[in-house]
This record gives structure tokens, C-alpha cells and sequence, in this order.
């Protein structure tokens, strides 16, 4: 929609702007001195000047990569892998759901429910422990399968809700069109749908990057399972943790950054 | 401006920056009792409290839970033990092995008593007393996928895949001995024998009984490859640094107990007889 009239621009100084600064520097400061006074307290021995190596080296040899940064790679690979799938069982079930058939109903609604009220990580062992070994599937693709099955339920809904929201009038008038279902689908409703389940979408595959550090579980060197490794072995807990969190924190913002992006350009009039 | 704004601008600046002027005097209260602190004695915080706290993982049989859902097992003995003839009583704080150390350091336990060898990493971390038992680590094989290796350098391959717990030293071990095969590194004991029973890796290396035990009880499906331990590793109790007072009594409490013959006979008791099995789940 057009927005029909601007407010006028407030001077950029204000008093309500100063004492919000204010109160934001005052409630960060509160916050860093908890966490100083936190890790003082518990005598917390600080070695950052540890972590570099985990991330990248510069050798003789010339530049290699560090734990950290290959498990940020395998981390890109599930999630990339995950999110094309989970938005073909997300759509496909969104479908199935809103289809005149009973069975599929009944099945996309099964999955849904089942997946929706269980813990990840259960069907994660369930899905390495149980499911892999009789079909020989390698722990790479068993989490990818756990994790595309868990965000396609919730992305369904999304769908859904996104495709329910398209106003009546544009269905009637494709039905009078005489267009078929396939290409009411295909023309009318999917391309006014897609664009409004974005903003959703993307917060659905923030989740799907968040809760991929849980493949960790099954031995997967992914970002979370380096750190645990080098957090054995070095018991640098709190440093790499913390880089840890802020390595996720970056590709989530990046991520936000792209969805931001293209939500701007397909932005419907 | 309206009455409510200001009320409510008051109210927030009350809760954010009164809570900081009375923060700003608490570290120096609180860094001047941790200088106390640090010069009192962990043993005397212990007898004190009346309580001594011991973080430990299950690992059969050093510590295992019973069918009554009490703990039982070697160092839980020693731990009830070294708590009686302390005068005081233990308290035990189940802990993930990964996590253990990290969580003695940030003061969620006084010691561990876990089975912990020492290595020369955990040992920047944390002091440990003298050894009170050995522990060898051995690897138990598929016979499906690895029915025909009998030596430990069949296993140096890079095909071969190996199940350890991450964070133990059997995860060092298996580095060690088997850099060229791949090593998955799981969070608990439970998931490293699941894995070698659906056949997928082809050892486990663990500390033993435990490799041995396997074998036995799943004679057709495990084997184990080498009858010999692959490492010695001594056993200790894991205390913070900076407190010679406590590791001074440790040391001594195992020099004392082990002149009795005690120590040796609970390991026989634990580690070679099945005399506890009908006590576990």
C-alpha cells in the first residue's frame, strides 16, 4: 500500500532522544558489568589469545583453515541442504492440507502433529539410531532428513496461513477465468502468497540454522561439535563460546540482512 | 509534558541507575571476600558446610545408577568413603564428562571423582592428586566389518571408523594410536555402543572393563581384536588450583587407604567380579 500521508520529519536532537540513549548506554553498561563481576567472581583465567588458530592459521605452508571455520562450513552445507527441503515439504504439505482429498489431509495433518509436538533432538536419534541403519543412510543426510522434516511442519503452516490470506475475489476471478487449479495456483495465488510468507519464512530459517547446532549430537563435525571438541580439549569454555555464538550471530544476521533485501524488492503495490 | 511520561521516565531511571550506584560498591565487597576466600582452604569450606560436593559422570562400573535409583559404583565407594573419614557427608552432582571440568572450575562441585586420568591439558586447568587407580584403555571391534583385524595397526586405516566419548581420554587414545582412521567423537557411552552395535563404526575405544564387557555380552555380534590394554593411565582426584591445604589431605587420604589394601580391594570387587550386576537396572 501507498502510504497516503508522511508524518513530518522530527529534528534529528531531541530531548526524548537523549534520555532514550541514555537509558540504552546505562542498561548495556549494567549488563557488561554483571558479566565482568560474573567471570571476576569465579576467577575465570581469560586466554583469547588462544582462539585465532580455530579460526584460520597463517603457516609456512600457507593459509589453512582452523576447526571453527571448517565446522561453520558443514553447518552451511546442512542448512542449505535443509532449507530447499524443508520448502518443498513445507509447500507440499500446505497443499496436501488444503486439498479436496481426505487422505491427504489426513496424512499432511499426521505429520504435522507428530512432528510439531516432539522434541528435535528424539526425532533426531530416532532418525540416526533407528531409521539410518536399515536404509544405510549416513549421518549427514539423516540429519538433514531430521531437521528439512521439523521446519517443513512449521513452514507449512506458514504456507498456509500465507495462501488462506490471499483475498477471495482473486480466487473467484481465476475460477471465472476458467483457470484450472495448477494454474490458479501457478499464476494467481502462489506469486501473492510467496511474497507475504517471506517475512515468516525467514524467521523460520533462522530457527532451521539455531537448531542445526543440535546434529552435533550425532557426531557430525558442524560448527557447535568443533566447539565442544576444542572445549574438551583445551577447557577454553567461555572463549569459545563464545565465538562460537557470535560466528551463528553473524551468518543469522547476514542471513536476516539478504531476506531484508529481497523483501524490499518484491514488495507488492 | 504530561505528568505520566515524566513519572514513568523517573520510575526507569530510578531502576536502571540506582541499582548500578549500590553495584558500584558491591565489588569491592565481593573481591574482598574472595581474597578471603582464596586463603581459606577448600577442606575447611568442606568441613564447615558439613557437605562435600563430587561432580562424577556415569561410567560403568565406576559409578552407576541402581535399580532403587541411587548411585552406586567404584568411585562412588571411594567418594562415600573419603567423605566418612572427612567427617562429613557427599553429596554427588551428576555432570555431562564434557562439561565436568568447566563446571569444577566455575565452583559447582569440590572435587571430581570420576575415574579422571591425568593428562597434561586437564592439568593446566586443574590440580590433581596422586594417583589412586590405573585405568586401560581397550577397543572392542564388529565382527561384521572388522572380523578379521587382530592387531591394533589393522585399525590405522583410512577407512576404519572409531566411536569415542567426547572429552575422555579414550578420545585421545584412539588420536594416538589411530591417526589415520576416522573418529566420531559422541556425547555419551550409551550412543558410542549403539553406533558399533547398528554396525556402523567398526571399533569402540573406552576405558576399560568396558570394551571387555561388551564382548561379553554380545559374543556374536563383538569381538575384541587385542587382549592387551592399550595405555595406563593413572586415575586422580580433580580439584581448583591454588589450595595445597585439600590436596595435601588427598594425597595422603589415598597413600593411607591404599596402605590398607582398601582401594585394591574395591577395584577387584568392581572391576572383576559380576557380584553387583542384580543391583543395577
Amino acid at each position: 500500500m501507498p502510504i497516503a500521508h508522511t508524518p513530518p520529519r522530527k529534528p534529528w536532537l531531541t530531548v526524548s532522544a537523549i534520555t532514550d540513549t541514555a537509558k540504552f548506554i546505562t542498561l548495556a553498561g549494567c549488563l557488561i558489568w554483571l558479566l565482568a563481576a560474573g567471570t571476576q567472581r569465579l576467577g575465570y583465567n581469560w586466554q583469547w589469545y588462544r582462539i585465532p588458530q580455530y579460526l584460520w592459521q597463517v603457516t609456512d605452508h600457507g593459509f589453512t583453515w582452523g576447526n571453527l571455520l571448517l565446522g561453520l562450513g558443514v553447518t552451511l552445507q546442512i542448512t542449505a541442504v535443509s532449507m530447499g527441503l524443508m520448502l518443498v515439504i513445507g509447500m507440499g504439505t500446505a497443499l496436501l492440507r488444503m486439498s479436496r482429498s481426505w487422505a491427504g489431509r489426513g496424512v499432511a495433518r499426521t505429520y504435522m502433529e507428530l512432528i510439531r509436538n516432539s522434541p528435535l533432538l528424539i526425532q533426531i536419534f530416532f532418525i540416526y539410531f533407528v531409521a539410518a541403519p536399515i536404509l544405510d543412510m549416513s549421518a549427514f543426510w539423516a540429519a538433514v532428513i531430521a531437521l528439512s522434516l521439523f521446519e517443513g511442519a512449521y513452514a507449512s503452516e506458514i504456507f498456509r496461513a500465507g495462501i488462506t490470506s490471499i483475498d477471495t475475489g482473486q480466487w473467484e476471478a481465476a475460477k471465472s477465468l476458467g483457470m484450472g487449479p495448477y494454474a490458479m495456483y501457478r499464476h494467481i495465488i502462489l506469486p501473492q502468497a510467496v511474497r507475504r510468507v517471506l517475512p515468516p519464512l525467514t524467521s523460520q530459517a533462522v530457527s532451521l540454522i539455531k537448531d542445526s547446532a543440535l546434529v552435533s549430537t550425532i557426531a557430525i563435525l558442524d560448527l557447535t561439535q568443533q566447539g565442544r571438541m576444542i572445549d574438551a580439549e583445551t577447557f577454553l569454555t567461555f572463549e569459545i563460546w563464545f565465538t562460537v555464538a557470535a560466528i551463528y550471530l553473524a551468518v543469522i544476521l547476514a542471513l536476516a540482512g539478504a531476506a531484508n533485501y529481497l523483501e524490499k524488492r518484491y514488495k507488492t503495490v | 509534558m504530561k505528568p505520566i511520561r515524566i513519572f514513568v521516565a523517573v520510575t526507569l531511571f530510578c531502576l536502571l541507575v540506582l541499582p548500578m550506584t549500590g553495584c558500584s560498591q558491591a565489588p569491592q565487597e565481593t573481591q574482598k571476600a574472595e581474597a578471603a576466600d582464596t586463603k581459606v582452604s577448600q577442606l575447611e569450606t568442606i568441613l564447615q558446610r558439613g557437605v562435600i560436593k563430587v561432580g562424577f559422570d556415569t561410567f560403568k562400573p565406576w559409578a552407576m545408577k541402581d535399580k532403587n535409583g541411587d548411585y552406586i559404583g567404584f568411585e562412588i565407594e571411594v567418594a562415600k568413603r573419603l567423605a566418612e573419614d572427612m567427617g562429613v557427608k557427599a553429596e554427588f552432582v551428576p555432570t555431562k564428562w564434557s562439561g565436568i571440568i568447566p563446571a569444577l572450575l566455575t565452583g559447582k562441585f569440590d572435587i571430581i571423582i570420576g575415574g579422571m586420568s591425568i593428562t597434561p591439558q586437564r592439568n593446566l586447568k586443574v590440580n590433581f592428586s596422586v594417583p589412586y587407580e590405573f585405568s586401560g584403555m581397550s577397543l572392542t571391534a564388529s565382527r561384521k566389518l572388522a572380523g578379521d583385524r587382530t592387531r591394533i595397526a589393522d585399525f590405522n586405516t583410512p577407512d576404519t571408523t572409531i566411536a569415542v566419548r567426547l572429552g575422555t581420554t579414550a578420545a585421545e587414545a584412539a588420536k594416538n594410536f589411530l591417526p589415520k582412521a576416522k573418529i566420531l567423537f559422541f556425547d555419551e557411552e550409551s550412543q558410542t555402543i549403539q553406533e558399533l552395535l547398528n554396525e556402523r563404526v567398526h571399533a569402540l575405544v573406552a576405558s576399560n572393563p568396558l570394551p571387555f564387557n561388551l564382548a561379553k555380552e554380545y559374543p556374536d555380534q563383538l569381538y575384541l581384536p587385542v587382549k592387551e590394554d592399550l595405555t595406563q593411565e593413572p586415575i586422580s582426584f580433580a580439584v581448583r588450583k591454588g589450595d595445597p591445604d585439600f590436596l595435601n589431605w588427598l594425597n595422603n587420604w589415598v597413600r593411607f587407604t591404599s596402605s590398607k589394601g582398601w582401594l585394591q580391594n574395591r577395584y577387584e570387587y568392581w572391576f572383576y567380579t559380576n557380584e553387583w550386576e542384580d543391583q543395577i537396572q
